[in-house]
């Protein structure tokens, strides 16, 4: 094997970008009414009681897929709050994705500056870098009352995929420095910071250098758009005196929020930004890491189709006390109900395709769809004469074909609303709809897939699929698409 | 389609414990007093004399050692068997066919469920270790159930108000017959305002929408027919026995419409041909159905053919099927207010058909009933097995 050098290197660029904003955002009323906080400021984002850093993350990746040219080779997931320690986490996501085997991935965590490593370590291997966090503080404090839950997603170019950049990556610097700034023990809910006033006064002189080189390295005199995120909301603050753009100087969303800081800010960008302006990405954690983009002429048309800010904008309220109940912060009273049963490692190994990536099957005989796939056709009993339905990869969307409201059965957040849903591609299933309330689905509301926890059980997130409202969602029935006769699927 | 066993073999003695939350008596002395009734019930029986067993239980042990150990068996043959809700009714069509093969000449089927030592509300399931994604995991049987009702009201044009009245009526009607029953778990009238307005549980379906969870258990006592009239003078006639395991193909079809269990329809077909049953609503005098929610009892009408397609919620608010109506439905409050301890449920239904046949059934007493219908239904929409049995009181 050889390494490469600078000069066979592929040129470095982002073709494709995504994000992901849960649908929840905590009441500020009930937070000031609780811990005497100012009940103004931006909305906090909070995950759902289904949601953790990994379905997060594979939500931000199916809307970079739909605009990336080819899949990654390889998928990197930066975070501070990985759901599991001694097992990847990105490894669901790849089998969420129904990715081929031989794509590498790797968690990167558990600090802010994993989230440049993500960026840095897949631009030079055609990867994907993954920023998701779900950020969790003790009652009252700022970890809680400000940051954003959320995931980023961007695509880097591989061999022969120049044509598909929209942001070039043109440097990077690196000033790596050791000092206490924000800190947190492994098992604690929250991380613990030094005085703002120091880590303001280390990171300052960093932020400034590193800029510095990594524009003199592109030969760039001032950048037009400026990134820059922190852990210290010292430095947050004096963003513009810091570094500034020309046309925009873009900070987090809302307080920290790990490696989805970056991720989303930049995201931000991505959706604003013209053709040819460059973007100066600093990440001030644990010294300064800053990147250089430049946007191409590709950008404006291959934007991903919600910007994040108008997902930062809209959103339903969710109770602090209810909020507090999802983050085991509290424990409420439970029923009298068994817990679910752990899934079992064979039968989810065996059924990995339906469970991660809901794949169905189709009967090549008769072209009836089973959901789960099955061997013997239910319909007209050939056996072993099924294609994949792999409809978590398609558009995974379809039709609320009739529903109920479980009100019996045991939810962090009741009533549990069961839809039975014709999906476009084929096929019938009955799921759960995701952030909803009752009145949100009628027979004929048009739905999509989203990747979720059933429940945890014996420690192990028990992954799956829901379904979620589409936006702008109408039960008129000329709406409903047509089952395609396209065959979408391949041999199994 | 099968042969069948039409007039081959009868009940010919039966027990039937209380059902309710029997919170004294375990699974062992329910099994004991159902057992003990039924042989008390021919003169001279003893317990040794029955040649084999068949013990139909959801949950309630494993193995035919649950029951041939609290009896002190003598070392006769025990079958334990399970079928989702129609376990007891599983356990009585397995006892027929081995009297009917000649096999054994005594065979007693026997139905236990104690539901109430768990602590828990509602049924429990026990699966085998899976990958987490089955809907009847997390999606709880009312909620299956209650799909039914927009579907009905959608096909058929019925308004949401009419449905909930025939839903109510049902309930109403099961609470009714229930309180005259003093076996039942639930002996009191429930008034209609009383039921509609029952806190949700799923859907539109309140708790008075919803069967009881309750203990019992039930024992039928079979023999070929030639010898039915040594052990009594009235003895009740098995002339169809059916089961339809479905495919579970209406959770995934798109051209499933919640309105019909085709296993009912298969199920139901089976008996009545081997019954020679060709005009139910004209030839049946009553049946006990498996109402686990009242929109089930409302579509079992149709799929038994009680009822025209989208006319059953008509039927129903026309009292048709209330006690004194043409066709007395679930007459001893069936699993409404009798309660389900499910595997006894089925041996249950052959209990009332047994008392109003012999006229036994007191303030229930229907006049002069001659072919009834037992039915159960395990699983849910789209996904279950169904069981159904002819029986009469004459040979025929």
């Amino acid at each position: 094997m050889y390494v490469r050098t600078e000069k066979s290197i592929v040129k470095k660029g982002i073709v494709a970008y995504g994000s992901y904003l849960p649908t929840y955002r905590l009441n500020r009323e009930e937070l000031a009414a609780a811990h005497g906080v100012s009940a103004k400021g931006p909305a906090r984002v909070v995950a759902s009681f289904d949601e953790d850093s990994t379905t997060l993350a594979v939500e931000a990746a199916r809307v970079a897929l739909r605009n990336a040219p080819a899949q990654p080779e390889s998928l990197y997931l930066a975070s501070t709050s990985l759901v599991y320690a001694d097992k990847t986490n990105a490894t669901a996501v790849h089998a969420a994705l129904a990715m081929t085997p031989e794509v590498f991935v790797a968690d990167l965590g558990v600090s802010a500056k994993s989230a440049i490593a993500a960026i840095r370590t897949a631009s030079i291997t055609a990867g994907m870098a993954l920023l998701s966090d779900v950020r969790v503080g003790r009652p009252g404090s700022k970890d809680e009352t400000d940051g954003t839950d959320g995931a980023a997603s961007f695509i880097f170019a591989g061999e022969e995929q120049e044509e598909f950049i929209i942001a070039e990556l043109l440097s990077q610097s690196s000033i790596t420095d050791e000092f206490l700034d924000r800190w947190r023990a492994p098992g604690e809910a929250s991380s613990t910071q030094w005085e703002e006033r120091f880590g303001l006064d280390q990171y300052g002189p960093l932020v400034k250098e590193a800029s510095a080189q990594a524009l003199a390295a592109a030969g760039v005199d001032q950048t037009d758009h400026v990134v820059l995120v922190s852990p210290n909301s010292a430095i947050i603050k004096q963003a513009a005196r810091l570094v500034s753009g020309k046309i925009s100087t873009v900070v987090p969303l809302a307080g920290y929020s790990g490696t989805a800081d970056v991720g989303l800010a930049l995201a931000k960008v991505l959706d604003e930004a013209g053709s040819g302006e460059t973007i100066l990405v600093i990440s001030a954690a644990d010294g300064a890491d800053a990147l250089l983009f430049r946007t191409t002429a590709l950008l404006p048309t291959h934007r991903q189709a919600v910007p994040v800010m108008r997902s930062f904008v809209t959103g339903s309220d969710i109770s602090y006390p209810k909020y507090l109940s999802w983050r085991g912060i509290i424990s409420p009273e439970m029923p009298r109900r068994p817990e679910p049963d752990r899934p079992a490692g064979p039968p989810s190994s065996r059924a990995s395709k339906w469970k991660f990536s809901f794949q169905g099957s189709r009967c090549n005989d008769c072209d009836f769809v089973h959901l789960p796939p099955a061997r013997v056709c239910k319909r007209c009993g050939s056996i072993d004469k099924m294609s994949a339905m792999p409809l978590a990869k398609g558009n995974g969307q379809g039709r609320v074909s009739t529903f109920t409201v479980d009100r019996l059965a045991f939810s962090p957040s009741p009533p549990v609303i069961n839809a039975v849903v014709d999906f476009d591609d084929g096929g019938r299933y009955t799921v759960e709809v995701a952030d909803a309330k009752p009145a949100d689905v009628e027979v004929g509301t048009r739905v999509e897939l989203v990747f979720r926890t059933l429940f945890t059980a014996g420690g192990v997130s028990d992954y799956f699929w829901k379904v979620r409202v589409l936006e702008n969602s109408l039960t008129d029935p000329e709406m409903h698409t047509e089952t395609s006769n396209e065959r979408t699927s391949e041999p199994v | 389609m099968s042969r069948g066993i039409r007039d081959k073999v009868a009940i010919v003695s039966m027990g039937c414990t209380n059902f309710g939350e029997l919170w004294g008596k375990s699974a062992d002395d329910l099994m004991i007093d159902a057992v003990t009734q039924c042989v008390d019930g021919v003169e001279g029986m003893q317990l040794d004399d029955v040649e084999a067993f068949w013990l139909g239980t959801l949950g309630t042990g494993q193995s035919g050692v649950t029951l041939s150990a609290p009896l002190g068996l003598n070392y006769k043959p025990v079958t334990r068997v399970e079928n989702y809700c129609a376990s007891g009714s599983e356990a009585f069509r397995n006892a027929c066919y081995a009297v009917a093969s000649g096999a054994y000449d005594t065979v007693m089927a026997v139905g236990v469920e104690k539901l109430k030592d768990s602590g828990f509300s509602g049924l429990m399931r026990t699966d085998a270790p899976s990958d987490g994604t089955a809907a009847e995991l997390l999606m709880t049987a009312p909620a299956a159930f209650s799909l039914l009702d927009p579907a009905y009201c959608a096909k058929y044009g019925v308004s949401q108000k009419d449905m909930r009245d025939a839903m109510t009526h049902v309930a109403w009607k099961n609470h009714s017959n229930g309180a005259l029953n003093p076996k039942a778990q639930y002996r009191t009238q429930a008034s209609k305002e009383k039921i509609e307005s029952a806190p949700l549980v799923a859907g539109r379906l309140g708790i008075f929408d919803c069967s009881g969870v309750s203990d019992g258990a039930a024992a039928a006592l079979i023999v070929r027919v030639e010898d039915a009239y040594k052990y009594t003078d009235n003895p009740v006639f098995v002339k169809g026995l059916s089961l339809a395991a479905g495919p579970a193909r209406g959770v995934m079809d798109p051209e499933y419409d919640y309105t019909s269990f085709p296993e009912v329809v298969h199920s139901a077909r089976d008996a009545f041909a081997q019954a020679g049953v060709t005009d139910p609503r004209n030839q049946i005098s009553f049946a006990e159905v498996h109402d686990c929610f009242t929109p089930t009892e409302l579509v079992l009408m149709e799929d038994f053919g009680f009822s025209e397609r989208g006319q059953a919620w008509k039927d129903i608010l026309d009292g048709r099927f209330d006690l004194d109506g043409d066709m007395p439905i679930n007459p001893d409050g069936g699993l409404k207010s009798f309660g389900h301890p499910v595997g006894a449920s089925g041996l249950r239904m052959l209990y009332e058909c047994w008392l109003q046949f012999r006229n036994e059934a007191g303030q229930r007493q229907l006049s002069d009933p001659r072919l009834a219908v037992t039915h159960n239904l395990g699983g849910r929409p789209g996904n279950c097995v169904s069981f159904t049995a002819v029986v009469g009181n004459e040979l025929g």
